[in-house]
């Protein structure tokens, strides 16, 4: 033969004409249901998501969120420690000066006015959670950020990180 | 060799230095591992001697007289003699003694690091870091004082001061009228200018920059950025006042500070003026240089990928710049 063998491993298939079992399909189609039907009675693989939910670790690094003190004041003091530990880069704040009056929304004298967190770059490793001095930023454990169709959706400002003040009340 | 210099070794380190230099200037010219320093200040007569941080151990005072010193001294003040034998950071002595003084100094001390635009280029924290324990000791109250505007551009924030008298000198010696000092004594002691006087000289400005913790802040550059997030320039300009070098601290291409430049001491050499620190925050009233010089371990080389231009005198672009 002309053939240039490659390899000596080469199996030849044997095409043998279907017997008469093989021909009517019935065992086969048979066999098949059975196997599905079987999975009727095993336990489920999914949950129906997300009215159901699977239990999330203690330590799970989700969503992350800017805390107030007890009396409800911002506890973030912009100090930048979070954006510099951070290995993605993914914090940028401006800060700005608490004025007379705004001692109830802030806790100390300085404050970020725009604190932004891109969802797209942050990798969840927690380290701005280490970093900050203030326990102003924390990663919740439940909270993931959800996904979106625009890159825009993914730039958290203060208005998504800060913990909102009537649920710490109730 | 010549007769005249004194032979002196620092922690087994032997150097050879003119009469009349102190300790503190021996080991500097040795190298790493020199005393740290809060109230010296080299081109300041007079000063040194406030903190007691670089206090030393004389193992042998002189050939002549082998016997060491029976304190630990200040190395800012003592001068060296000829056969001296001091011990810095070999000696455990004078570094329980460096730990104790780092607690007080951090006393009165706020420790609002978070607020205050001094971190991360401040040297009591830098000391605090090296010298000091984690958790402090200290129950008592600490003293309170309002912050005080000392003209439009200054910022006096006493509750930060650690009284190193450094801008007492500056103000002394770098311009032609001093309108501040420190008032009262012992505990009570404080900086201020008595009525509230603002401080309006050519060279004021300078008293930031020899503030070693942040005490004495610029107000144009209150809360703008952390120090570690912008970058140093070198730059100069012509300026009838003064020598017009300068470092322009840079930040998606807007000045965002300009400083006097410090030597490896954190020390400024040349004094810069109002007009250059205050007046001039545009890119094009300098002449941009390389990116200045920062220490190796300090938290501004953080996050910056190009520490260094290599061709002179580069335009300032985006790509350096912003992040």
């Amino acid at each position: 033969m002309g053939v240039i063998k490659l390899t000596d491993r080469i199996k030849v298939m044997e095409r043998k004409p279907m017997s008469f079992m093989e021909r009517i399909y019935l065992p086969a189609i048979l066999k098949g249901m059975g196997i599905t039907m079987s999975h009727f009675f095993k336990k489920k693989a999914t949950i129906s998501y997300p009215e159901e939910q699977r239990p999330m670790s203690e330590v799970f690094r989700g969503l992350h969120v800017l805390r107030r003190d007890e009396k409800g004041a911002e506890r973030c003091t912009a100090c930048g420690l979070c954006a510099l530990a951070c290995p993605a880069e993914a914090i940028t704040m401006t800060a700005a000066e608490r004025k007379r009056g705004e001692e109830n929304l802030y806790r100390e004298e300085k404050y970020a006015s725009v604190y932004e967190i891109n969802m797209l770059r942050c990798i969840f490793c927690g380290l701005c959670e280490e970093a900050c001095p203030k326990a102003a930023i924390f990663l919740q454990n439940d909270k993931m950020a959800p996904a979106s169709y625009e890159r825009e959706d993914f730039i958290y400002g203060k208005d998504r990180l800060v913990e909102p003040f009537l649920l710490k009340q109730s | 060799m010549d007769s005249n210099l004194l032979k002196v070794t620092i922690d087994g380190r032997s150097i050879e230095v003119p009469p009349g230099t102190t300790i503190l200037q021996a080991a500097r010219m040795i190298g790493e591992h020199y005393p740290p320093a809060m109230c010296y200040y080299t081109p300041l007569k007079e000063s040194g001697g406030k903190c007691r941080v670089c206090l030393v151990r004389v193992a042998q005072t002189s050939e002549a007289n082998p016997r060491p010193m029976p304190k630990l001294v200040a190395s800012c003040l003592t001068r060296v003699e000829n056969g001296m034998v001091v011990e810095n950071e070999s000696s455990p002595e004078v570094l329980e003694a460096r730990h104790g003084v780092v607690e007080f100094l951090l006393i009165n001390h706020p420790l609002d690091c978070p607020v205050c635009d001094q971190a991360g280029e401040c040297d009591l924290q830098n000391l605090a870091f090296e010298h000091g324990t984690e958790q402090t000791r200290y129950e008592e109250g600490r003293r309170e004082f309002d912050k005080i505007d000392i003209g439009d551009k200054i910022q006096l924030h006493m509750t930060r001061c650690i009284l190193c008298y450094r801008c007492v000198f500056t103000a002394d010696q770098i311009t032609n009228e001093r309108v501040h000092g420190v008032l009262n004594r012992g505990d009570a002691a404080e900086i201020g200018t008595y009525i509230k006087h603002a401080i309006e000289n050519d060279f004021s400005g300078n008293i930031v920059d020899v503030c070693p913790v942040g005490a004495l802040t610029d107000k144009t550059y209150r809360f703008k950025q952390r120090v570690w997030f912008s970058k140093p320039f070198n730059a100069h300009r012509s300026c009838d006042k003064c020598c017009g070098e300068v470092v322009l601290w840079i930040k998606n291409n807007d000045v965002i500070r300009v400083t006097a430049r410090k030597n490896k001491f954190g020390e400024v050499e040349k004094f810069i003026c109002n007009d250059c620190r205050y007046d001039h925050k545009n890119l094009e009233d300098w002449v941009i240089g390389e990116a200045a010089e920062i220490e190796r371990d300090s938290v501004i080389r953080a996050n910056k990928y190009k520490t260094k231009i290599h061709s002179p005198a580069v335009q300032v672009d985006a790509k350096f710049v912003s992040e």
